[in-house]
């Protein structure tokens, strides 16, 4: 591991908004074949622009959302269609609570 | 090392059938699942769940733990008998969590070092794993962007396969509009490659500290504006806070309560900036003074009020 103590040379954007990623950019960041990720669209869980998956065009949240959906999957032994309804009710829950925050309630 | 009873963890009975063993660890693991539950210890007691379930499933690691717990209680100091686990081969690689290393000393007292850490089969050359980590930010250092000192600890297993924590100090630039739940990529910084392959990503995602005036929700701030009862009824021009300084903002005569006033790209900058509401809340003066009880009974006199007109209740 690098141990270095200043990082200041990289150069840091926000990845949700500057960074495109291929389907195989995708694999290889969430350590899974092809296959899984094209599930994933199936699903609903990620949407990308493209028609073809050899041309596929997934936003930088792309990344977040599938590992999220895998790892849902995986750990709580529940098909991807149930993970992309977990996610999404997560996502819904979050909203909320941000929402309920703004008016001032606890959560 | 303190002995852990893992049928204790799991809420099952030393004789539970496997069946059972299952039904209870998918239900617990929806409960303690990190990214699902809210309990302020999750991920601790889902790790644990995920080491627990890792012996119980397993009918030939089951039966070494039981041959060796009986006579344990969970949390009882715990020293492994030499040899004990003769006779019983294990077939390994069984792991189905990616986190092995986390698991307890005493689970790698009993089944094994070489079990944690990265293990599992990997090919020669492969990109090292990606590390994850939350920052916490101000408002503030998103508004103006920001380079902030940033230390994380890092687990990792030594040479010995000891669990050993090390800190990490980063100097990371914020940049200017980032959101709650965004991420922050730094290239190469998570775990060595294996043999020429890159190593890892660092991803940070970002998390804001609770700010003392402002609420927010996606883009969009929310502060709490309070108003005299004169300002509201006689309309006024206050001065507001934003994360941009102090700017005027014009009350409506008549304003009430609960109202929502939009100060436009006064929220977190991006493209487009979220805007900043000032939510109107009305401000009684105290009756503290002789004169201002006067102004108040005069009040009371000489406007025909009732506040509870909606009630349907005579005044």
């Amino acid at each position: 591991m690098n141990t270095e103590n200043s990082l200041s040379q990289f150069a840091v954007c926000i990845f949700e908004e500057q960074t495109r990623l291929t389907l195989a950019d995708l694999c290889r960041a969430c350590a899974v074949h092809a296959e899984r990720i094209i599930e994933l669209v199936d699903v609903g869980v990620l949407e990308p622009q493209g028609r073809e998956p050899a041309r596929w065009i997934f936003g930088g949240a792309s990344l977040h959302r599938a590992r999220g959906a895998l790892r849902l999957q995986h750990d709580l032994d529940i098909d991807l269609a149930g993970a992309a309804l977990a996610l999404e009710l997560l996502d819904e829950i979050k909203t909320l609570r941000a929402r309920l925050h703004v008016l001032g309630g606890e959560y | 090392m303190e002995f852990k009873d893992y049928y204790k963890i799991m809420g099952v009975a030393r004789d539970a059938t496997q069946d059972e063993i299952k039904r209870a660890y998918r239900k617990l693991a929806r409960k303690y699942h990190p990214d699902v539950s809210k309990e302020a210890d999750a991920e601790a007691r889902f790790k644990e769940l995920g080491e627990a379930h890792e012996v119980l499933k397993d009918a030939e690691k089951r039966a070494a733990y039981d041959q060796l717990g009986a006579n344990y209680k969970g949390g009882q100091e715990f020293r492994p008998p030499p040899d004990w686990n003769t006779g019983f081969e294990f077939s390994g690689g069984g792991y189905t969590g990616g986190d092995a290393g986390d698991y307890s000393d005493f689970f790698a007292s009993l089944f094994g070092r070489e079990f944690r850490g990265a293990a599992g089969r990997r090919p020669a050359h492969a990109k090292g794993e990606d590390h994850h980590a939350r920052v916490l930010i101000d408002l503030e250092d998103t508004y103006h962007g920001a380079t902030r000192t940033i230390t994380l600890r890092v687990p990792g297993v030594d040479a010995r396969g000891h669990v050993i924590t090390s800190e990490r100090v980063l100097n990371v630039t914020i940049p200017k509009g980032i959101r709650a739940g965004q991420h922050i990529r730094l290239s190469g910084q998570g775990s060595a490659g294996i043999g020429e392959s890159q190593a890892g990503d660092l991803y940070l995602e970002i998390e804001f500290r609770a700010h003392p005036l402002y609420r927010v929700e996606g883009r969009d701030l929310y502060l709490d504006l309070p108003i005299s009862p004169w300002e509201a009824a006689l309309g006024a021009t206050v001065k507001v806070p934003t994360l941009g300084g102090i700017v005027e903002l014009k009350i409506a005569e008549g304003s009430v309560s609960g109202r929502k006033l939009r100060l436009k790209g006064r929220g977190i900058p991006g493209d487009p900036p979220g805007d900043c509401y000032a939510i109107l809340a009305i401000a009684l003066p105290p009756a503290d003074t002789e004169a201002a009880r006067d102004l108040y009974r005069k009040m009371a006199q000489e406007l025909n009020f009732n506040p509870r007109a909606k009630l349907e209740v005579p005044k």
